[in-house]
């Protein structure tokens, strides 16, 4: 109990540092009064017209600035590093706020806010005009979501560093404060997921795999339900991420294939010979497969986180689409948005569990079928 | 859209920082726990047998007290009814032995008691017919002091064997 106060208090600790850090630099953290440019359409009768569908896309999407709050015009957000690369303009590194949320051209790039490179950053020759040939840089900047992966690896790595420092001291003591806490889910992944799929002889192969995919999902699910910084950034429900977990899968599922599990994709036992020989119709179904399992995997990981994201924050949307009719309606459906947004979140607890679970067994599953013997 | 095109950008992080993870969790955490917890359940099993065995062994050596207190009862009861027998059978010897003395002693008596009363019997015949004799002859003697009466007598002796034959 003593260990578990003492990891809380270090994380508040080290929060409260980095958001002190942030904010003393004035350069990176910017709090600026913005002139209000609103166009004839988005200006009805003196109201500003909510535009749901930037609402939403802006917070299940990625951004190069960690937007925290705006309190009336100004915009309180977390700069984030930019990195570039262009054929005229070499390598580019610099923070976010220089472009003043797309106000300004900084370097000769710009962050579009609108059009058909919306949200991406362009290049723009010497008169301001985006470039008709190759107008996107290589651009590898440190996003709200990359920097969402770093802030969810470090502290996996911090956390399950700490417990193994346990394990190494003392293995057969009884488990103590955040051993105790993942203790359980260490050996339910190899006891439940890993053993009965995989089997007994080769499962140690691919623990740290299943354990490490398990840990990142689920951390990265929960971090996704805390509503403002350092969570709320929707890193599993992007297909990036998912991919590439699943592009491990695929690997790993891959280069472990024993020689019975190609064969079985070339030499399907059990099936008529004529859905093999002319029209080589189950070997084509069966090499799809082999494709299709990790894509599956990318894209139920993806959906689900994605699908909890979008309805928790389209009940909050309605509260704005509410307010902007009348003002006591948003008041009014504020009370029902909260708390089937409440709801929502108690269910997206329970998802994060679920895909992390999901994800890893199905994993296992397939790595089984790629070792498994004559069966 | 954006949402379902991947950004190559975002993907190439996660590659890396996943990987890293991956290794880092790997070497400095999983190795580690999973030692440990192999460790654990292999210290468990082996104090849960440890216990068995010592569980089988008292177990044994409580079969072998009882195993021992059950002969020791069982020799003692065959001591005893060995005992027993053997002194019925002293006893019975003693008695059988007895018996038979007294058996013989009383036989012994018997004709010995027979000797004596055929001893007895010869002396009393002996004495009486002596007795007799002396009686007899005294009484002859006073009876024939008479010589009338003697020939009176072998006169009546006389005709008496005469009448008779």
């Amino acid at each position: 109990m003593q260990n578990f106060f003492n990891v809380k208090r270090s994380i508040y600790i080290g929060l409260f540092l980095f958001t002190i850090i942030s904010f003393g630099d004035c350069n990176n953290v910017f709090a600026s009064k913005e002139v209000e440019e609103q166009t004839g359409n988005n200006e009805e009768g003196g109201k500003k017209k909510f535009n749901t569908v930037d609402f939403i896309f802006e917070h299940i999407g990625d951004s190069y600035e960690w937007h925290i709050v705006t309190i009336g015009e100004y915009h309180v957000s977390i700069p984030l590093p930019v990195i570039l690369y262009s054929k005229q303009r070499g390598l580019n590194i610099f923070f976010s706020n220089k472009f003043q949320h797309g106000k300004e051209i900084y370097n000769g790039f710009k962050w579009e806010e609108e059009g058909k490179y919306k949200g991406k950053i362009v290049e723009l020759d010497s008169k301001g005009e985006i470039l008709e040939e190759n107008p996107l840089p290589l651009n590898f900047s440190i996003t709200k979501l990359v920097f969402s992966i770093f802030l969810a690896s470090g502290l996996l790595c911090w956390v399950f560093i700490s417990i193994a420092k346990k394990y190494k001291n003392g293995a057969d003591k009884a488990p103590t404060g955040i051993q105790n806490l993942f203790e359980p889910v260490i050996l339910f992944i190899k006891d439940d997921i890993a053993i009965p799929s995989i089997g007994e002889k080769q499962y140690q192969r691919f623990m740290p795999f299943l354990l490490s995919v398990f840990f990142f999902i689920w951390f990265n699910n929960m971090l996704g339900l805390i509503p403002i910084f350092p969570g709320g950034a929707n890193v599993t429900g992007n297909i990036a991420v998912t991919m590439v977990l699943a592009l491990f899968t695929f690997v790993i599922t891959t280069f472990n294939g024993n020689k019975h599990y190609w064969k079985e994709i070339v030499n399907a036992p059990g099936v008529p010979w004529f859905l093999k020989f002319p029209i080589p119709i189950m070997p084509v179904v069966e090499f799809t497969g082999l494709f299709t399992k990790p894509i599956v995997l990318m894209i139920r990981l993806f959906a689900n986180i994605l699908a909890g994201h979008m309805v928790a924050i389209v009940f909050f949307s309605l509260i704005f689409i509410f307010g902007a009719l009348n003002i006591w309606a948003g008041y009014g459906i504020s009370i029902i948005s909260v708390s089937f947004a409440f709801f929502m979140t108690l269910l997206e607890l329970l998802v994060a569990l679920i895909q992390a679970y999901v994800f890893t067994l199905l994993s296992a599953i397939y790595f089984g079928m790629a070792t498994q013997e004559h069966h | 859209m954006g949402l379902i095109t991947p950004d190559y950008g975002l993907l190439v992080w996660m590659l890396i920082s996943f990987g890293l993870v991956l290794f880092v969790l790997k070497k400095f955490a999983w190795k580690p726990i999973m030692e440990g917890l192999k460790s654990r359940e292999e210290t468990i099993s082996k104090s849960l047998r440890q216990a068995e065995e010592a569980r089988n062994e008292i177990k044994k050596l409580q079969e072998y007290n009882e195993e021992l207190a059950e002969k020791a009862r069982a020799e003692r009861e065959l001591a005893l009814k060995e005992a027993k027998s053997l002194r019925d059978k002293i006893v019975e010897e003693a008695k059988a032995q007895a018996q038979a003395e007294a058996q013989k002693i009383i036989e012994k008596s018997k004709i010995l008691i027979i000797q004596e009363r055929e001893n007895a019997q010869k002396e009393l015949a002996q004495m009486v017919s002596k007795l007799a004799l002396e009686i007899t002859e005294k009484i002859l003697r006073k009876e024939f002091l008479d010589k009338d009466k003697q020939i009176g007598y072998f006169k009546d002796l006389l005709s008496e064997i005469s009448s008779k034959n």
